[in-house]
């Protein structure tokens, strides 16, 4: 590989609401193994920690009209996107497991709604915690797994069904046997909903065998976390994996340790929906790395 | 009664009282201090230490699992309804430091925190 190629792979470009970053240090992977033609680009979106359920006017005065928008939203991109996946907390915790099971049902009626068929689930800690993810796998399906699409390997990783925030043995195993035998420079992106890495223990935002997982992936060469749970974007390296939480679809949340207590921030109804959204990601083949591209829930 | 009676007693009565705390054992100098947790907060939720002060930390829980984690001092343990969660402290450095529930237990676990507070 010649250092012009490198430069290339480690490129990744992210737009905001307020214009296109651009950031080094993600080693791209699109087009692995490929020709240098588009034949191989696509892109998925990612929405994360709908918290359907949830009742607080003074944090989101629409919490039951969000998801309904946002599901809108992604219907109305110019262009429909391979797929969708959901990072978490699709629904807000309750001790009362019918409530529970409604809750994720009338998700998944709501989320019904999204022209794209191909459509990946994962729970996070307000959907699973409280029943070691029994209501959910209902539903949804294993709360991990993993998927190839175009020449990409996605890992769906829980770190969630188990109250505390553990991966576990088990699932590691699975994880590590998962990649065993793969090209160690082809493509791998996880799926998640806890950041892996201790983003901000004290305010939970941890998971607490992360480390491990993130070992696992370290032999390969590229590999992207795309996470939620924190309700905001957040970008981080460990080593040469990035890590990419994205906004939430109920309420944002201060950034890591700026403030003494993580309160939520309160609804701005001068910019209402400020602070949430959703992403899509982009791969591209010719430039060889990620495009992520972060949405309001309404156009401006 | 004889003074071996009297050794006899004592030893006897030193013994119970060790049982009677099961597996805390305390070290010279070391203070206990009792926290409750439930939904959801800690009750006390701010903890006066002072620097180099030993404390034996008993934590028990009034409803369900909970997490007791203090990052700055890599101390943490889980909280089981009807055990008592023990874990020493001895803080090395002055000034106020988080806890926090780490095993998550409902609506407004995200609140459930606490302070200790370390003077030199």
């Amino acid at each position: 590989m010649d250092d012009n190629a490198c430069n290339r792979r480690d490129f990744l470009k992210l737009a905001g609401l307020g214009g296109l970053v651009f950031a080094s240090g993600l080693p791209g992977c699109a087009g692995y193994g490929q020709p240098e033609s588009g034949d191989r680009d696509f892109f998925f979106v990612q929405l994360t920690d709908t918290h359907w359920g949830f009742q607080g006017p003074a944090l989101n005065p629409d919490a039951g009209g969000t998801l309904h928008k946002a599901v809108a939203a992604v219907n109305e991109l110019p262009a429909a996107p391979d797929f969708v996946v959901f990072t978490g907390d699709l629904t807000h915790t309750t001790d009362d497991p019918k409530e529970r099971r409604r809750r994720l049902g009338e998700f998944r009626e709501i989320v019904g709604a999204l022209k794209v068929r191909n459509v990946r689930f994962m729970p996070g800690e307000h959907d699973a915690s409280l029943d070691n993810g029994q209501a959910w796998k209902e539903f949804f399906g294993p709360s991990y797994y993993s998927f190839d699409h175009k020449g990409v390997h996605f890992v769906a990783i829980d770190n969630v069904s188990d109250p505390a925030a553990r991966i576990g043995d088990a699932q590691l195993a699975w994880l590590k046997a998962d990649l065993a035998g793969r090209d160690r420079e082809s493509p791998v992106v996880v799926l998640t909903h806890r950041p892996l890495f201790d983003l901000y223990p004290q305010w939970d935002w941890a998971t607490r065998d992360g480390a491990q997982a993130v070992d696992i992936l370290m032999p390969y060469r590229n590999v992207t976390v795309f996470y939620g749970h924190i309700h905001q974007e957040h970008h981080q390296m460990t080593g040469h994996i990035a890590h990419h939480s994205a906004m939430s679809l109920i309420f944002a949340l201060p950034a890591p340790g700026s403030q003494p207590k993580r309160v939520p921030i309160a609804w701005d109804a001068a910019q209402p929906y400020r602070g949430l959204g959703f992403r899509g990601v982009r791969t591209e083949t010719r430039s060889t790395g990620y495009q992520i591209t972060e949405y309001p829930v309404r156009k401006a | 009664m004889t003074p071996q009676r009297r050794r006899f007693l004592r030893t006897g009565i030193l013994v119970a009282a060790s049982s009677a705390l099961g597996a805390r054992v305390l070290a010279q100098g070391e203070r206990i201090i009792r926290i409750t947790a439930r939904k959801f907060e800690y009750e006390p939720s701010a903890i006066e230490l002072r620097k180099d002060e030993p404390v034996l930390l008993e934590l028990v829980s009034a409803d369900v699992t909970m997490g007791f984690n203090v990052p700055a001092f890599k101390v943490r343990t889980d909280i089981v309804p009807g055990q008592v969660a023990r874990v020493r402290l001895k803080p090395d450095q002055a000034g106020t430091f988080d806890f926090y529930c780490d095993v998550f237990c409902g609506d407004f676990h995200e609140d459930m925190s606490g302070t200790i507070r370390v003077t030199a």
